[in-house]
C-alpha cells in the first residue's frame, strides 16, 4: 500500500460518518469593508504602498517614457532590462530610438565629434536587433514630448535597453551582476492592500521583476481593482490560473534583525509605479 | 560554509526554561518583539466587529477544508498533476527526506537553496542532505543567521528573533570574516550579496506553502523578503514541502486567510510578494523552474485528524500570534521547547509530531491564561486544547486504544488514587464533614516539605476551624 493510500485511508476512516460542513462563505467580509469610490480608489493604492516606501509617479500614456527617462537619469541607472514584445516595450524602444535620433541631430550641430562617435557606438538596443530605431506606431505620439526634453537631458541620459529576448540560462550572469533596473507591466493592481498584479509570462518573464535591484512597473489607472476578492473575480483566475501570478506591495524588505526593517533584502530594493491615469 | 553540527538538546524542558529566565539579554530581545509585534497586530485589526467576524470566516473555512481533507487533496493532486506539478506523499520525515534526495540525486543538485518552510525543519532536511553531500542553506535572512550559529529558530516567523543586532555582527565576523558592523541595514545588504551567489549557483529550491488550493492546483506563498521567490524561480526544479492539512478548496478561500495570516503575523495589510505557482516553466517561458514538485507531509497529522477535538489543531495557518502573546513564551523564548514548533501552538502541535511522551511539560508550560485562543486568527481553542493534552498526559496508558501516541506518561497511580479519594471525599457531604474536622484539628500533622511546591513557599495548612463552624459561630453569637 503506498503512502498515499494510507494517508487518505486514515483520514477517510477518521470521517467516517461526519458530514462535510457547509460553505458559508460571506463575501461581504472581504469585499465591503474594503471598497472605494473611484476616485479615492488611485489615493488609497497611493498611501499604502508609499508607507512601503514605494516610489509612486501620476504620469499618462503618452509621457511615462519621457518620465522613465527622466528618472533613469536621476538614479543614474545606465541600462533597463524590458520586454521588447510587450506594449510598453514597443513603445518605449520605439520612443528611445526617436528620443536619441533627435539627440543625435542635435548632438551633430552642437557636441564635438567625439561626443558624437560615443553616441553611435553605443547601440541604442542591445542584444536586440529586430525592435530597431524608428519603429513606428506608438511611438509616432510620443516623439513630440521626446523631442521636448531632449533638450533637458543630454544623450547620455538615455541608458542602453536590454530586451529579456532568451531564455534565463543563456544570461543568467548579466542578468545577475549587470542588470540594475528593469520595467514590468502589471495586469492590474489592488487598492485594499497597495499590491500590484503581476502575471509573468513568455513575453515578460518571473525574474524582470525579482532580480534588478530598481523595477519599475507600469500601471494602468482603470486597472485598479477595491480588493483581492473583486480582482481574482475580474482576471477569472477560478477558470485557469496563470503559470505565476504575483502579488507585489513594495520594494523587498525584513525586520528579521531585531524587528529593524530594513529594505532590498533579497528581491528589488526600489519599487518604482508609474501611473498612466488616462489608461 | 561549515556543515552544522547536530546539537543535541541539553535538557529537559524545566532546566532550559531556568536557563532562559536568567538571561537577562535573551529576555529583553523578547520582550521587545513581541511586545511590537502585538502592537502592530491590534493597529492592523482596529475594528473589533470586523476581526471578530473575520476570524469565525478564517475558522469555518479551514474546518470546512478539514471536513473533507480526503477529498480536496485528491482534488489538489489531480489539479496538480493536470497543471505539470509532481506530487509526492509521504507519512514520515524519513520518506519526505527520502523523496527530496531521489530528485536530489537525479538531477546530479549538489546545491539546495531553500525559502522559508517549517516542514522541512521538522524534516531536518538541511543535515539529512548535508549526511549525502548536499549542501542546504536557509536564504530566509532569520534562518540564515540561525542555520550559521548552529541554531534552531526560536519562533516561526522571527526565526532569529532571540538575537540582537550585535550578536548577529559577532556572528557575521566569526563565521563570515565580515567588518563589524551594529547596522542592521548593511548586516542585511551582507547576507543579500552572499545568498544572491547561493541563488545563481543552486541546483534546486525548496519551499513551504501557505495554502495549496485544491480547485486551481496552485501553490500560495507568502513572504517579505524575496527569498521565496528566488528559491522557487531560479533554480531549474522547485520542490515545495508541507503538511497535509495546509490545502484549502477555494481560491477565494485565500482572501480572508491571507488578511488573517499577515495581520495576525506582522500588523501588515499584506506582505511584500503573495506567489502564486501553478505551473513548471512552460514551453517559450525564459525562466521559472522545469520541474516542480510538491510533497504533502504527514507526520502524526493524521493522528490529530482522528479525533474531532483535537482535529482543531489542523486549523493552524502559522501566523504565530498565539506565541507573540504567550506571558510564558516571551519569558523563556522559542528554545526552552526543544522543538520545531514553539510555544502554545507547538505545545499542542509537537506531541502528535513526535509523541507527547517526548514533550510531557509542554501542555503544562501555559498559565492558561487564554491570550492565545483569543489571537488565534482562525479560532483555535488553544487552552481547551491544552487542558485535553494535559489528561491525556496523567490517563492511564492505554495502548491499543489511545488517541495520540505517547499518551499517559505522566500517569502515577499514587496521583491518581489522591484525586479518586479527593472527589469521594468532596461529594458525599458525611464524608466531607468528616473529613474536615479531622483536617481542622489534626492540622499540627501536615507535611511541611511538599516536594517543589515548598522549595520558594510555605507549606499550605489548614484553618484552625473551618469557614463552616466560624460563620455557624457568627450567626450563633448575633442571633
Amino acid at each position: 500500500m503506498s503512502a498515499k493510500a494510507r494517508i487518505l485511508d486514515k483520514l477517510r476512516h477518521s470521517l467516517a460518518g461526519t458530514e462535510t460542513l457547509p460553505d458559508d462563505f460571506d463575501e461581504t467580509l472581504v469585499t465591503e469593508p474594503w471598497r472605494y469610490p473611484p476616485e479615492q480608489r488611485l489615493a488609497r493604492l497611493r498611501e499604502l504602498m508609499e508607507a512601503v516606501r514605494t516610489e509612486i509617479h501620476l504620469t499618462s500614456q503618452t509621457q511615462w517614457p519621457d518620465l522613465l527617462a527622466a528618472l533613469l537619469a536621476e538614479k543614474q541607472l545606465t541600462r533597463l532590462l524590458i520586454a521588447p514584445e510587450t506594449d510598453h516595450g514597443r513603445q518605449l524602444t520605439a520612443h528611445w530610438s526617436t528620443r536619441s535620433d533627435a539627440s543625435l541631430s542635435t548632438l551633430s550641430l552642437s557636441l564635438s565629434p567625439q561626443g558624437r562617435g560615443d553616441r553611435i557606438d553605443g547601440p541604442v538596443l542591445s542584444p536586440l536587433s529586430l525592435e530597431g530605431r524608428g519603429a513606428g506606431g506608438e511611438g509616432e505620439t510620443a516623439a513630440g514630448s521626446g523631442t521636448d526634453s531632449t533638450q533637458e537631458h543630454s544623450p547620455s541620459d538615455l541608458p542602453a535597453l536590454h530586451a529579456y529576448d532568451r531564455p534565463v540560462e543563456e544570461w543568467k550572469h548579466e542578468l545577475f551582476h549587470d542588470t540594475p533596473a528593469s520595467l514590468t507591466g502589471t495586469v492590474g493592481a489592488i487598492a485594499a492592500t497597495g499590491s500590484l498584479i503581476l502575471c509573468p509570462d513568455r513575453h515578460e518573464p518571473r525574474l524582470m521583476s525579482l532580480v534588478p535591484p530598481v523595477h519599475f512597473a507600469l500601471l494602468r489607472a482603470s486597472t485598479i481593482h477595491d480588493n483581492l476578492y473583486e480582482a481574482q473575480r475580474a482576471l477569472n483566475w477560478r477558470a485557469g490560473m496563470p503559470t505565476n501570478a504575483l502579488l507585489i506591495s513594495g520594494p523587498s524588505k525584513t525586520a528579521d534583525i531585531e524587528q529593524v526593517l530594513a529594505y532590498g533584502a533579497h528581491g528589488p530594493k526600489d519599487l518604482v509605479v508609474l501611473i498612466l491615469e488616462d489608461a | 560554509m561549515s556543515q552544522p553540527a547536530r546539537i543535541p538538546l541539553r535538557d529537559e524542558f524545566n532546566s532550559r526554561a531556568h536557563d532562559a529566565l536568567g538571561d537577562a539579554q535573551l529576555r529583553r530581545n523578547f520582550r521587545g518583539a513581541m511586545d511590537s509585534l502585538m502592537e502592530k497586530r491590534a493597529a492592523a485589526f482596529s475594528d473589533a466587529d470586523e476581526r471578530e467576524r473575520l476570524r469565525t470566516l478564517g475558522n469555518h473555512i479551514r474546518a470546512r477544508a478539514l471536513s473533507r481533507l480526503p477529498d480536496l487533496l485528491e482534488q489538489l493532486e489531480s489539479n496538480l498533476t493536470a497543471n505539470g506539478i509532481q506530487v509526492h506523499w509521504a507519512e514520515t520525515t524519513e520518506q519526505a527526506n527520502r523523496i527530496v534526495l531521489d530528485i536530489a540525486e537525479r538531477r546530479q543538485a549538489r546545491q539546495v537553496i531553500k525559502g522559508k518552510s517549517m516542514v522541512s525543519e521538522e524534516m531536518d532536511m538541511n543535515h539529512v542532505l548535508a549526511d549525502h553531500g548536499i549542501e542546504c542553506l536557509e536564504s530566509d535572512m532569520g534562518e540564515y543567521i540561525i542555520q550559521l550559529d548552529h541554531e534552531k529558530p526560536s519562533h516561526i516567523i522571527m526565526p532569529a528573533i532571540h538575537k540582537n543586532a550585535d550578536q548577529v555582527a559577532r556572528l557575521f565576523e566569526r563565521e563570515l570574516g565580515e567588518p563589524y558592523t551594529r547596522d542592521v541595514n548593511q548586516l542585511i545588504q551582507t547576507g543579500r550579496r552572499i545568498l544572491r551567489q547561493k541563488f545563481f549557483d543552486a541546483d534546486i529550491g525548496v519551499s513551504g506553502v501557505n495554502f495549496a488550493v485544491a480547485e486551481t492546483g496552485t501553490l500560495v506563498l507568502v513572504e517579505n523578503e524575496g527569498n521565496g521567490r528566488m528559491s522557487t524561480t531560479v533554480p531549474k526544479v522547485h520542490i515545495a514541502v508541507t503538511g497535509i492539512e495546509k490545502v484549502v478548496a477555494h481560491l477565494r478561500d485565500v482572501v480572508p486567510l491571507l488578511s488573517l495570516l499577515t495581520r495576525s503575523a506582522l500588523g501588515q495589510p499584506i506582505t511584500t510578494y503573495i506567489n502564486m505557482i501553478s505551473r513548471p516553466r512552460q514551453a517559450g517561458e525564459r525562466d521559472g523552474p522545469e520541474e516542480v514538485h510538491l510533497v504533502l507531509l504527514d507526520n502524526g497529522r493524521s493522528q490529530a485528524f482522528a479525533d474531532s477535538e483535537l482535529r482543531q489543531t489542523l486549523n493552524c495557518i502559522r501566523c504565530g500570534a498565539c506565541m507573540n502573546h504567550c506571558p510564558v513564551y516571551t519569558r523563556v523564548g522559542g528554545h526552552t521547547y526543544g522543538e520545531v514548533y514553539p510555544g502554545p501552538i507547538g505545545a499542542i502541535i509537537t506531541p502528535h509530531l513526535v509523541g507527547l511522551d517526548k514533550v510531557p511539560d509542554h501542555p503544562s508550560a501555559s498559565s492558561l491564561c487564554g491570550a492565545c485562543g483569543e489571537v488565534c486568527p482562525v479560532r483555535i481553542p488553544i487552552p481547551s486544547l491544552l487542558r485535553r493534552l494535559r489528561e491525556e498526559n496523567v490517563s492511564r496508558p492505554d495502548p491499543g486504544h489511545a488517541v495520540m501516541r505517547g499518551q499517559g506518561s505522566k500517569y502515577s497511580a499514587l496521583e491518581s488514587t489522591v484525586w479518586t479519594l479527593w472527589r469521594t471525599l468532596y461529594t458525599r457531604p458525611l464524608l466531607y464533614r468528616l473529613f474536615r474536622f479531622f483536617a481542622t484539628r489534626l492540622r499540627a500533622l501536615t507535611p511541611s516539605r511538599l516536594g517543589p511546591w515548598t522549595e520558594h513557599r510555605g507549606a499550605p495548612k489548614p484553618a484552625a476551624r473551618s469557614l463552616h463552624e466560624l460563620a455557624r459561630k457568627h450567626l450563633e453569637q448575633s442571633r
